[in-house]
């Protein structure tokens, strides 16, 4: 007789799916439980790091926005290839504003982080309309152009880029700042993606002409999601700049394209919590491995294959079935 | 019949490269009406629909809903205003549960205005469409993903969608095709009963025997052309229906 993994919802899911039913400390726990260990875990750690690792935790939070933006993306039907676009745009606004007119982390953050998601926002306007690879193409072509027009004209600093600008002061509260900031980005998001503006979303990614039938502009709910997604982008772009004082070409490398992505294959499609996991789990191991010198990148290369290929759900997918299902394996007919 | 004209089509014409998918056809369809639109594989249905939703432009030509010019309005726009469409390839919200997937309907500008601004409870309301086009209620199906769902379910899924909308008029692209004589024998009065509610709709089909039972008039299309309109029984003793059926599906 063949066999059949079944799976079924554990009774203290099902009970504790409305926060009005809770009756008991363990419900509530079982609750709470996945969402506090990770910020408690998270601001341990910061606590017990050296700066090293310290600035480590900081560089991980700024790709787990920049993973988080891919996925808040995707799920609205846009696959981007050039993250680098949004991080850069954040980067230069945040460095130039501080450089040229001597404006204060605290300004320049806030404004690049907006200003960076209109900027890109309306220079993806007009790709909106094209669908899968097209969107994909132009945004992995745009922050490579960027880049080349800034070799070229020598603006803002040219190839040297511009330095010695404005820190956050203290290191623990970069650190700090970028904790809060990402654990806000991923409750606020997934609470959206939850609601029915996320609902819309999801059928926007589902079936683009479905949802016009309906009588919904989808252009003005892509907009809109694009613009989310590029300012959590820019906000980690212009974040770096001043923990790294320094603002160059290489925030339009295809580093931060590429490690979200690959970030969101670790951890998991769609959940946002995912893409975060990833990340926590590939930039600080590529730093870990930085001691190896040119067998960095093929060691990196064969840990992410293994893990694509051994949990294709995404490792947050795989934790979060174990935690709220049974499996048992039943015999089927024929 | 004296009701108001509310959906025309004038010299509607579309060209793909050298093919004339739909080559100038013109009808007025009046409120209430029941309009069947037949004709052999490829010979424009589906392309007159999206002519009509604005999912394709016109090369030529006008569709006028309620008096005024819808030519070239984007789709959400056209569907904004009261034309909904199923699709003759089902689309459904794979993700989302079967009655999320009315939802999005639900949420539209459209329905919140014909609510007076509010939206209400849409689960409640998405879970009564979906008893009325045929799920059965508090089964399962009705909160099952709609990537599993059988083939029936999903033809289902694509009528209650156009319902949601709270259309005046509802182009039907092949509602029928693929399903058991069993499935569009219940499906029939749940059009009859939109046909009783006042909705005016067009009715793309194969299924000739089920669609003469409820059409009005029949419109019948050849290579992108009109080539009859009239009562059913009539237009199927035209000749040159006769010769663009001859060896296909008229006899079922
Ligand atoms: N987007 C397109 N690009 C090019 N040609 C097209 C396009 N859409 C339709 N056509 C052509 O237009 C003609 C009419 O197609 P259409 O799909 O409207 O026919 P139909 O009557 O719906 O056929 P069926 O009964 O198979 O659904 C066909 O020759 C088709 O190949
Ligand atoms: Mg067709």
């Amino acid at each position: 007789m063949a066999q059949r993994k079944e799976r079924i919802d554990r009774g203290i899911k099902v009970r504790s799916d409305d926060v009005f039913v809770l009756t008991s400390w363990r419900e509530m726990l079982y609750l709470a439980a996945p969402r506090v260990v990770p910020v408690v875990a998270l601001f341990v750690l910061g606590l017990v790091a050296g700066p090293y690792w310290e600035r480590v935790l900081i560089s991980t939070c700024m790709f787990a926005l920049l993973a988080i933006s891919w996925d808040l993306l995707n799920s609205a039907g846009m696959v981007s290839l050039g993250q680098a676009l949004f991080f850069g745009v954040g980067a230069y606004i945040a460095g130039t504003l501080n450089h040229y007119l001597g404006l204060p982390p605290g300004l320049t953050i806030p404004i690049a982080t907006v200003g960076g998601g209109v900027l890109c926002t309306l220079a993806l306007l007009p790709v909106l309309r094209l669908r899968g690879i097209y969107f994909a193409m132009v945004t992995l072509i745009l922050p490579m152009m960027i880049e080349r027009v800034i070799e070229a004209t020598k603006i803002f600093g040219g190839t040297e880029g511009i330095s010695g600008l404005t820190t956050l002061g203290n290191p623990h509260l970069e650190f700090w700042l970028a904790a809060v900031v990402v654990f806000v980005a991923l409750f606020g998001f997934r609470r959206m993606i939850g609601s029915d503006y996320g609902l819309l979303l999801k059928g926007i990614n589902d079936n683009d002409r479905a949802v016009m039938s309906a009588g919904m502009n989808i252009y003005q709910y892509k907009a809109q999601a694009l613009f989310m997604a590029s300012s959590v982008g820019a906000f980690a772009g212009a974040f770096m700049t001043h923990a790294y004082q320094f603002v160059g070409m290489p925030v339009f490398a295809l580093d931060y394209s590429m490690i979200p992505i690959a970030s969101v294959a670790v951890g998991g499609m769609g959940t946002l919590a995912g893409p975060m996991l990833g990340s926590f789990i590939l930039v600080p191991m590529s730093e870990l491995l930085r001691g190896l010198g040119g067998l960095r990148v093929v060691i990196y290369a064969v840990i992410l294959v293994v893990f694509t290929v051994g949990l294709p759900e995404g490792i947050f997918h795989y934790l979060s079935r174990k935690y709220n299902q049974f499996e048992r394996w039943v015999g089927v007919e024929r | 019949m004296s009701k108001e004209v509310i959906l025309q089509a004038e010299n509607l014409s579309r060209y793909f490269g050298g093919v004339k998918a739909v080559d100038g056809v013109s009808f007025s369809l009046r409120r209430n009406e029941v309009l069947g639109v037949i004709g052999p594989n490829g010979s424009g249905k589906t392309t007159l629909a999206n002519l009509l939703t604005g999912f394709v432009k016109p090369s030529k030509g006008k569709v006028i809903f309620e008096g005024q010019d819808i030519t070239g309005l984007p789709p959400y726009k056209v569907a904004d205003r009261g034309i909904a469409r199923s699709f003759q390839m089902v689309k459904p919200f794979y993700q989302l549960p079967a009655f999320k997937n009315l939802n999005v309907a639900l949420l539209s500008p459209r329905v919140r205005r014909l609510a007076g601004g509010r939206y209400g409870d849409r689960d409640a309301v998405a879970k009564d469409l979906l008893e009325e086009v045929g799920f059965e209620r508090d089964s399962w199906v009705i909160s099952h993903q709609a990537a599993s769902l059988p083939h029936g379910y999903l033809k289902r899924l694509e009528l209650a969608k156009c319902m949601a909308l709270q259309p005046e008029v509802i182009v039907l692209d092949e509602l029928f095709s693929g399903l058991s004589l069993a499935e569009v024998a219940s499906l029939v009065p749940v059009i009859e009963k939109l046909v009783h509610q006042g909705k005016t709709l067009v009715m793309i089909e194969h299924r000739l025997k089920e669609l003469f039972r409820i059409a009005d008039r029949v419109l019948v299309l050849n290579f992108g052309q009109k080539i009859a309109e009239g009562e059913p029984a009539q237009v199927m003793e035209d000749p040159q229906v006769k010769g663009a059926y001859l060896g296909s599906e008229a006899e079922e």
